[in-house]
């Protein structure tokens, strides 16, 4: 499809702009500071909106269909909270407006409802995203140790762990010491033991992991950490599988971050914006990025005067407009809703597996969370994950997560969740089964895909060797 | 509850193939002390008692007449940007990791890393970044990576919100932040000299800075490469390279910018658009996803992420940054806004320009003189004898006067959006 570039001709207009209204002045701007080209596209109206309406053709999103996209919980994102998203009131409104107690009352009562669903003591709701979610509460621990002269500059994570913890890790100058998994896909604990040093800050877990399973010693974990003087981060991205089923902070885990994005339903925007949320218990919370909202007897302000604050990781707020979308989601479900996003998020997810386990390996046989992870070990004629991943688009279907985690040799990682009915997901699992069956009978057909995309399979290598990352 | 399609009888033959009696069953791997029985949290509304909630909620937010910028900017957004965005193939996909349903997005964001090198002068952007605060921390990162120095300067004509972003950033890595002091509006030059030695890693500048002025890129660039530093510009305010050298035209190494004017509402602070770009020879430091060209099977043209050795999911804790989620449908309105606006984005400029400074010649007229004396685009501070006070004044009066700088003076933005009307209004009340 030819860019909006080649479809330019010189004086097209796509925008009319009023007349200037006042005196013109001259010369206001030196010579030397102004430019003197300027190189943008010059197209109508019409053709703009068929352009990028002719683009969004060639994407695929949630309404278009079943996205099983492990640990990245593609669930529907209910309509009613894009037109709340856009009122006036909240679209509008500019971050250093002094009309603001409407927006600061939404964000003091999302942090408590946060609060009442994580049972940790505060939450800030500045990051944008998961990954700069761990790095608040990275730094928050790091300032933490400072604070109380410890030196601590180790971060210890599972190998299962998103590969955002590790990275994160990094930019907060720690360095990062990996512990296996059992047999179970848990956390080894005598591993643990022997890595748990006085260097030791914290340990980053993701609950349920990354196969989707619960760490069943949690408890103990959390106990070993606390009694070598360290703390508990949780990677709680995975959330949708305990919502009104258990609180984090009962773990024993200290700091926390979210995905709105994920667990609360709001879109994914192709990559976002997003929204990761850090709570954190009592003894962290003067160590928040500033500002806070606080509620006092005639009105909410904003606190800046939080002495031990790391300070700040984004401008203003945070991704205000995120936070009305899970805001009101909240609203809409309820305390039972959540409970019954949790239920059925896990029990289509086991339903699943158990299906889908007669036909694929299942390298880590137990009860599941929010997801499972299925290996390409043992495919007829050498089909491997990214065949069948690209066998799924010709049938309609966004693939599963691929290749992560990384200890299960060609993952497959599937996840469901709770607004998927039996029936996508049987027709989900009738499709997985045949495309089995064409490795057997038709491996070439399989290995080959796509066939009825825009494009077939993409030379990543020569993108790569031939940088070509703009038109010129 | 709507968002949930099984039935009971779905569910109990559900159960029943995974070999349970009851879903609580499903969660009997969580230790038994700390299952909950409930939440304590309101009962769920229905579709109509939360549009009236929330519909309340906002009209507590009341949208006034505004002359607030310091880094938010009330633009007009062609109603082209948000249908686009507003189609769901759009805003309910993940980030486009199986390229061959995802050509959309991708296309457009090679349009969009297009129109950002054009405008910028720059040579490769990223797809997006958080924002223009957090985009310009990651900057400091990435000259430390580049130069292997420690040392970042940051003039107090930086947003102060930006300024505070990059020392919580560099605070955790262990960067030395070295001030420049505030002269007459723009970064001090004889500190700037004085301070870049060989141990700076980079030079942040914003301009058009916090102040509004206009600050000489060219003669602060020479300083900076003197030194071998790596010279960031920040633009928080991109309506401006309408009119403006690009920052590539005045030998920026990185480029930074907050994309929110481009397309994007000013939503109470976010989410908005991280805009980051750099010369060629560094675009191995960039952080964050990148697009690129490609062939398919068939020889045929088509989009990928690319360069991704840098990131995360491949390289663990060795990646150049954490990022992973970033703001792709911003991003994708800005892409939608530039081409609607296309070379009248000069225009646009220009009524910015002009508009603000009919309104610094109605305050002048009216007794209030600029606070600095240099060239501003659509930002500027006055002298405000009690600021606080008259601010309150004018707020009762329906205006939202601008930022509250000091004690005696205020900052004022004006867009195409202000008239004429509102500008005398508030020189009147102000003389009054």
């Amino acid at each position: 499809m030819q860019l909006i570039f080649e479809k330019s001709k010189e004086g097209r207009i796509g925008s009319e702009l009023p007349n200037l209204d006042v005196p013109k002045k001259d010369n206001l701007i030196p010579n030397g500071f102004l430019r003197n080209e300027l190189n943008l596209p010059e197209v109508d109206e019409v053709t703009i909106i068929r352009h990028y309406t002719a683009l969004s053709r060639r994407n695929f999103g949630v309404d278009n269909g079943f996205y099983p996209l492990g640990s990245c919980t593609m669930k529907y994102n209910p309509k009613v909270n894009e037109d709340i998203a856009r009122l006036e009131g909240f679209a509008l409104l500019h971050p250093y407006s002094p009309h603001n107690q409407g927006a600061l009352q939404l964000m003091y009562e999302l942090n408590e409802m946060l609060c009442e669903i994580t049972g940790m003591n505060k939450f800030t709701l500045q990051p944008a995203a998961g990954a700069h979610g761990e790095l608040t509460g990275l730094m928050i621990i790091k300032k933490y140790f400072e604070d109380k002269k410890e030196k601590r500059n180790i971060i210890i994570t599972p190998d299962s762990s998103h590969g955002t913890n590790p990275a994160s890790s990094t930019m907060c100058g720690f360095t990062t010491i990996t512990v296996h998994s059992n047999e179970k896909g848990q956390v080894n604990i005598e591993e643990l033991k022997k890595e748990l040093t006085k260097d030791v800050a914290a340990i980053m877990l993701t609950i349920p992991n990354t196969l989707g399973i619960f760490e069943e010693q949690i408890l103990e974990i959390t106990k070993l950490v606390h009694d070598n003087g360290s703390l508990v981060y949780m990677d709680g991205a995975n959330m949708n599988a305990l919502l009104g089923i258990a609180k984090p902070a009962d773990f024993g885990v200290d700091v926390l971050h979210l995905n709105l994005h994920k667990t609360f339903s709001t879109p994914h925007g192709c990559g976002g914006p997003g929204a990761g949320p850090v709570g954190v218990k009592e003894f962290l919370k003067e160590y928040l990025p500033i500002p806070i909202v606080e509620k006092t007897n005639e009105n909410y302000k904003l606190n800046y005067k939080n002495k031990k604050s790391i300070g700040k990781v984004k401008a203003f707020y945070g991704n205000f407009g995120i936070m009305v979308r899970a805001y009101s989601y909240i609203k809409s479900i309820g305390a039972d809703g959540l409970k019954a996003v949790a239920e059925n998020a896990v029990l289509n997810a086991n339903y699943m597996k158990e299906k889908l386990k007669k036909y694929f390996k299942l390298p880590y046989d137990w009860l599941c969370k929010h997801e499972f992870v299925l290996s390409d070990e043992g495919m007829p004629n050498d089909v491997t994950t990214t065949d069948i991943a690209k066998r799924l688009l010709d049938y309609g279907f966004h693939p599963p997560t691929i290749y992560f985690p990384l200890i299960v040799h060609g993952a497959i990682m599937i996840e469901p969740n709770e607004t998927e009915s039996k029936e996508t997901m049987d027709s989900f699992i009738e499709t997985m089964i045949k495309i089995k069956d064409e490795a057997n009978s038709d491996p070439e057909i399989v290995k080959t895909a796509p066939h009825t995309t825009v494009v077939k399979r993409l030379d990543a290598v020569k993108a790569a060797r031939e940088l070509n990352l703009r038109h010129k | 509850m709507r968002f949930i399609p099984n039935t009971n009888k779905q569910r109990e033959e559900m159960l029943r193939e995974v070999g349970v009696n009851s879903v609580s069953e499903l969660f009997k791997d969580i230790p038994k002390d700390v299952l909950i029985k409930s939440l304590n949290l309101p009962k769920g509304l229905s579709e109509i008692e939360l549009k009236n909630e929330l519909r309340k909620l906002g009209e507590n937010n009341k949208i006034t007449t505004s002359f607030l910028g310091a880094g938010a900017y009330n633009h007009f957004v062609p109603s082209v940007v948000s249908h686009i965005i507003g189609r769901s193939e759009f805003y309910t996909a993940y980030t486009p990791y199986q390229p061959e349903i995802s050509q959309g997005i991708l296309q457009a964001v090679y349009e969009y890393q297009t129109m950002i090198c054009n405008l910028t002068g720059m040579d490769v952007a990223n797809a997006s970044m958080y924002d223009g605060a957090s985009a310009l921390a990651e900057s400091c990162i990435m000259a430390v990576n580049i130069t292997h120095r420690n040392e970042i300067i940051v003039p107090e004509t930086i947003h102060p919100e930006y300024g505070q972003v990059v020392r919580t950033y560099c605070n955790a890595h262990g960067f030395k932040i070295v001030d420049i002091k505030c002269d007459n509006g723009c970064s001090c030059l004889d500190e700037i000299r004085n301070k870049v030695t060989d141990k700076t890693a980079a030079v942040l500048i914003q301009s058009p800075n916090f102040f509004g002025c206009v600050e000489d890129l060219k003669e602060i660039e020479k300083i900076v490469h003197d030194k071998g530093a790596i010279f960031v510009v920040a633009v928080i305010e991109p309506t401006s390279l309408g009119i403006l050298c690009s920052p590539g035209g005045c030998g920026a190494d990185i480029f930074v910018g907050e994309g929110q004017s481009f397309g994007n509402a000013v939503n109470f602070g976010g989410p908005y658009l991280g805009i980051m770009a750099a010369k060629e020879k560094y675009m191995r430091h960039l952080p964050g996803r990148i697009v690129g060209a490609t062939v398919d099977s068939e020889g045929k043209k088509g989009y990928l992420l690319t360069l991704q050795a840098r990131e995360q999911h491949i390289r663990r804790e060795k990646a150049s940054s954490n990022i992973c989620s970033n703001e792709a449908l911003c991003a994708l309105a800005a892409t939608v806004y530039l081409a609607t606006l296309g070379k009248n984005l000069k225009r646009l400029a220009e009524l910015n320009l002009q508009k603000a400074h009919y309104l610094a010649g109605k305050l002048k007229e009216a007794g209030f003189g600029l606070v600095y004396d240099k060239t501003f685009y659509n930002e500027f501070a006055v002298n405000v004898k009690d600021a606080k006070k008259v601010y309150k004044k004018l707020l009762k009066k329906g205006f939202v006067a601008g930022y509250l700088l000091d004690k005696d003076s205020l900052l004022l933005c004006v867009t195409e959006m202000n008239t004429r009307e509102e500008m005398d209004e508030l020189a009147g009340v102000l003389r009054n």
